[in-house]
């Protein structure tokens, strides 16, 4: 029988052991005649501390603790894909057929259907010396995932047995496995991971593609490269979800991981709903063949809250040393950072900055550094990802989450308020947002587009730099005292801004836009700046040519040309060339 | 076996403490006797091997270490339930104080409730006419959504609660009903609210939770968790749609905030505990539909932000849970336009979804946009009119002021008794919008232009 202790305390989710215990730092404990998962979380000599994830409401003290024996672990292998996961990886819809629409506390359920057969095929024979990390089967997971099972990171040896190809759960043993000591190990479809280990890898490689979103504002001012992090902050209401959803249907990743952290019940509803209509434009499949949630909505246990952004990272992890792209969404890392908080409170640490405990910037960065671009362990390359959105208390970009966060990613995505109230969507503000992967994806920019992208990106920020200086002067004294020349700077700037930073999100062309009609739409916008700016020099009113409605057409170009034929584009330029002829000006002169 | 335990150890405040417990469960309630025959009820809320604990909701008042005899229920705090609530008035515990006595309960139910299932939730769709323009067309309310009112002192909240009350419930054909939680409200406000159901004959369909300004702080915490599990009874057992009405949330947090620093923990920001989130979280997302079940739970939360101050932590972290907001904005009731509906930071979420051809009108979404646009520059006009004064304006611009001029006075001021259509409601939009001129209308396309712009505008020029 194994060894059990006893609860002396409980608050809120936090519980103490009395006395000595032979527990384990972070070691994974069963709490309560419930069996409530929890984690230890501070050992010292009179008691041990443990966070339970999941209602402590009923405990008494007394009731029996069980130890794991390991820490907090989550399984690994096919199914995964398309489920939807708590924070701790129990599989809601099994909770929800177990025990009904509200979540029953104590479920202690597997986290993969040990029922369903996998048509495997076996890629190793007997003989084979296998190295951890090895691939040795496969099968198809979803229509959309092939899905690789590889060797635990830590195993290796030589193949002495293989089952022939055929139908197999998770738990049956495919493989038998002979160390350097000579055991002997059953290896199944399945295995366990520690979710705040980092998985291992080859070597981590330079990031130098571009995570393409078919968002405009992303993908040509401030794109993120593939095994990037980025961070979204803003204040409520400023589309923080609403861009992340955008991310998760569009960014060209091989696979998905969605994570709901604290945030609300009828958004991870929304997002189920939406992924199963949804068709990936790259497999031709339903969105949710390769895509895994994660909801921990803000009413459930805050412990396992702080768990999720792990579990999914971990998970992000797993995928990517089958070598996929993957990306994960975190929605919100303030409230993983709050749930930190909180447990830091009932633990009755010294606080730091508003509260937070003083480890949270180092917690943070061991997050972020788990995205990046990996050779695996099996010679392949994949990437993760990682998209933090943040929450900011009263919309203020100097509490302690969002300062953190800024430091240790390098795209900065701010959204803004003002933004926001103007329905301006996606409410990325272009003069505080960054992005440090710029140089480095300069390269694949020219290459696989066009060697002048970098320069018309340049351009177009510094329109919307300058519009955004003579502005000043405008909420000063009025636009009417500007010289002509700046204000076809503002005019211009608004076409950039409206009719091409803006994009709506719910329009059937809109929604995705494929990079090469990005750049078709710079290229004409700058066209047009520079055949009106000629004109302007000739002393020609600006008012003339406002008349000639070709500002308004402009922005109404993304609406009109759709995204696979961009011929309207040449069309567009011609209707300027004629229009400006009256003005004397030698047309056909070339896009840039 | 009940166990009594004569005398207590400690006493802090809301607080007492009990030595040599044995078996406590965590959240359980526990009665306290004092030996004047009159009972307390109190809850337990920390335990450390046998030490225990307890909160006293009324109070500890009158508590010595020697004239109480406590008494461990084993068994959380619940609340008697049937079909019969409705039309009753309760305390803020859930005990009837109409003096039509107690109900008999078809079952009781655990008032801390459980988490909804995200895969069991539905996804609201289905909208809410309100008849109030500024509601219907801008931050359209959902049924299942929770979306609260941030509102100040003295401004016109439970006017406007009231309102909506009234006119979703007579547009509307399905088994409606009304919960009503007061936390720390005045007892003018309760009774407004109590009249104004009479006035519309829906009495007999409202169930009120009241703990008012005098009522002990404790029992406020308790208060809202009594209403919502009224409701998600009335809601999935019952089959109704329920409407639940909370006010006010900042008095909410208030008692939570004197809660937690009693038990000696540390505090957050202005002093509210670190879990405010996660407490507030508790209460607002008992909203929603979920599948199988009919009925549904709708939530209108109304707090009033201290100092009018939106960045402060009950808006805020409200604003991070709820699907939205409804502000009321000070400058507006001063000019007395009523609903004081500040339209650029209200928002709602769930609007996208249930707007449009099959639900509202197809033009719904682009002219709220539209609308909004124009009057986000209007403000920009306005600003820089009050440094260059009207006149120097550009034409454009003194067209926006005058299209700000004419949204506020007729599209967000309705009063308290118009119930507009939302055929009417969008109709007035567009209708204002032909003040300004067509180049200035950048968020709707040609077609919709065609269709409702230019019609209007030609008639007008003739």
């Amino acid at each position: 029988m194994e060894k059990t202790y006893q609860i002396y305390s409980i608050n809120g989710p936090v519980i103490t052991i009395k006395g000595k215990t032979d527990l384990s730092m972070m070691e994974m404990v069963f709490v309560g005649k419930d069996k409530l998962a929890g984690e230890v979380i501070l050992i010292d000599n009179e008691k041990t501390t443990i966070q339970v994830y999941e209602e402590t409401a009923g405990l008494s003290a007394g009731e029996p603790i069980y130890p794991s024996g390991s820490p907090l672990t989550i399984t690994l292998g096919p199914g995964l894909m398309s489920n939807i996961f708590d924070g701790i990886e129990r599989p809601l819809s099994v909770i929800k057929e177990q025990s009904g629409a509200f979540i029953k506390k104590g479920s202690l359920i597997p986290s993969l259907d040990a029922q369903k057969k996998w048509d495997v095929t076996l890629l190793v024979k007997e003989g084979d010396a296998l190295e951890g990390g090895a691939v040795y089967a496969s099968c198809p997971e979803t229509s959309a995932i092939i899905h690789y099972c590889l060797l635990a990171p830590d195993l290796s040896g030589e193949v002495v047995e293989v089952k022939p190809d055929g139908q197999y759960t998770v738990n049956d043993t495919v493989l038998k496995l002979k160390d350097s000591f000579g055991t002997v190990h059953d290896i199944t479809l399945c295995q366990k991971w520690p979710i705040r280990t980092p998985r291992p890898v080859k070597e981590r490689m330079s990031s130098d593609k571009p995570l393409l979103t078919g968002q405009r504002i992303l993908d040509t001012l401030f794109p993120v490269a593939k095994g990037g992090a980025a961070a979204i902050p803003g204040g409520f209401g400023t589309g923080k979800t609403m861009t992340q959803h955008q991310l998760a249907k569009w960014c060209d990743a091989d696979i998905i991981i969605y994570v709901g952290c604290g945030e609300r019940g009828n958004e991870m509803t929304q997002v189920l709903q939406e992924f199963s209509e949804l068709i990936d434009p790259k497999t031709g499949k339903p969105m949710t063949e390769r895509t895994i949630l994660i909801a921990n909505t803000s009413n459930m246990p805050v412990a396992a809250r702080e768990a999720s952004i792990y579990t999914g990272v971990t998970l992000a992890e797993y995928y990517r040393d089958m070598g996929y792209h993957t990306a994960m969404m975190a929605d919100s890392s303030s409230r993983w950072a709050e749930a930190l908080r909180e447990i830091s409170g009932r633990l009755e640490e010294m606080p730091a900055d508003e509260g937070f405990p003083a480890y949270l910037p180092s917690r943070l960065s061991e997050f972020y550094e788990r995205a990046g671009y990996m050779k695996t362990l099996c010679q392949k390359e994949g990437s993760i990802t990682l998209i933090g959105a943040v929450s900011p208390q009263g919309g203020d970009f100097s509490e302690p989450v969002t300062q953190n966060t800024k430091r240790f990613t390098r795209c900065f995505w701010a959204l803004d308020k003002s933004l926001a109230y103007a329905r301006h969507y996606p409410a990325i503000n272009w003069t505080t947002s960054y992005s440090e992967y710029l140089n480095s994806l300069a390269p694949w920019y020219s290459e696989n587009l066009s060697p002048k992208f970098m320069r018309h990106r340049e351009r177009i920020a510094s329109l919307l730099q300058q519009e955004a200086d003579l502005m000043e002067i405008v909420k000063l004294i009025g636009s009417d005292v500007l010289p002509d020349d700046q204000k076809l700077i503002i005019e211009i700037a608004r076409v950039i801004r409206v009719g091409f930073l803006q994009q709506n999100a719910f329009h059937e062309i809109d929604t995705y836009v494929p990079l090469e009609k990005q750049y078709q739409m710079m290229r004409i916008i700058l066209y047009l700046y520079k055949q009106c700016s000629l004109i302007v020099a000739q002393q020609i009113p600006i008012s003339q040519i406002k008349a000639l409605g070709l500002f308004d057409k402009a922005i109404q170009l993304k609406y009109i040309i759709p995204n696979d034929d961009l011929s309207g584009i040449e069309d567009f330029k011609e209707e300027i060339d004629a229009a400006l002829t009256k003005f004397n000006i030698a047309s056909g002169g070339k896009l840039g | 076996m009940i166990v009594e335990h004569i005398g207590l150890d400690q006493i802090n405040g809301p607080l007492i403490v009990l030595d040599g417990v044995e078996n406590a469960h965590n959240e359980e309630m526990v009665e306290i006797l004092l030996d004047d025959g009159s009972k307390r009820t109190g809850r337990v809320v920390q335990i450390e091997g046998d030490k225990v604990i307890i909160q006293v909701f009324k109070g500890t008042t009158g508590l010595s270490l020697s004239n109480t005899v406590s008494r461990l229920t084993g068994h959380a705090l619940e609340l008697p339930l049937s079909p019969e609530i409705l039309g009753r008035v309760f305390d803020g515990l859930g005990r009837p104080i109409d003096g039509l006595g107690d109900i008999y309960p078809e079952k009781k139910s655990d008032v801390n409730g459980q988490p909804i299932n995200p895969v069991a939730r539905v996804y609201p769709r289905n909208y809410i006419n309100t008849g109030i323009s500024s509601i219907d067309c801008l931050s359209t309310l959902i049924r299942g959504q929770k979306l609260p009112i941030f509102s100040g002192s003295g401004m016109k909240h439970n006017e406007l609660a009231v309102q909506i009350v009234k006119q979703a419930n007579v547009s509307d054909g399905s088994d409606f009903a009304i919960v009503f939680a007061a936390m720390g409200v005045k007892n003018d406000v309760a009774e407004y609210f109590r009249k104004s159901f009479e006035e519309a004959n829906v009495m007999n369909k409202v169930v009120m939770y009241l703990n008012l300004s005098n009522d002990p702080i404790i029992e406020r915490i308790i208060t809202p968790r009594c209403a919502l599990t009224a409701a998600e009874y009335l809601a999935y057992e019952l089959g109704k749609d329920i409407l639940v009405i909370l006010t006010d949330m900042t008095s909410y947090a208030e008692a939570v905030r004197e809660f937690s620093s009693s038990k000696g923990e540390i505090p957050g920001r202005k002093g509210f505990p670190g879990y405010l989130y996660s407490d507030f979280a508790s209460l607002y997302e008992r909203a929603g539909i979920v599948e199988g079940k009919p009925g549904s739970v709708t939530q209108i939360p109304i707090l009033t932000m201290p100092n009018d101050d939106i960045t402060h932590p009950i808006p805020d972290l409200t604003g991070y849970i709820t699907e939205g907001q409804i502000t009321l904005d000070r400058a507006l009731d001063t000019m007395g336009i009523y609903p004081p509906v500040s339209v650029l930071p209200s928002l709602s979420r769930l609007m996208k979804d249930g707007i449009g051809d099959g639900y509202t009108r197809a033009d719904h979404q682009d002219l709220a946009n539209q609308l909004f646009a124009s009057y986000s520059k209007v403000q920009d006009a306005k600003a820089l009119a009050s440094v260059i004064g009207e006149d120097e304006l550009s034409p454009n611009d003194k067209l926006l002021l005058k299209f700000g001029e004419a949204f506020e006075e007729r599209f967000i001021n309705q009063g308290y008794n118009a119930n507009r259509t939302i055929e009417e409601t969008l109709d007035l939009g567009w209708e204002l919008l032909t003040i300004l001129p067509e180049s200035e209308l950048d968020r709707l396309d040609k077609d919709l232009l065609k269709e409702h712009y230019e019609p209007l505008k030609a008639a007008q020029n003739q």
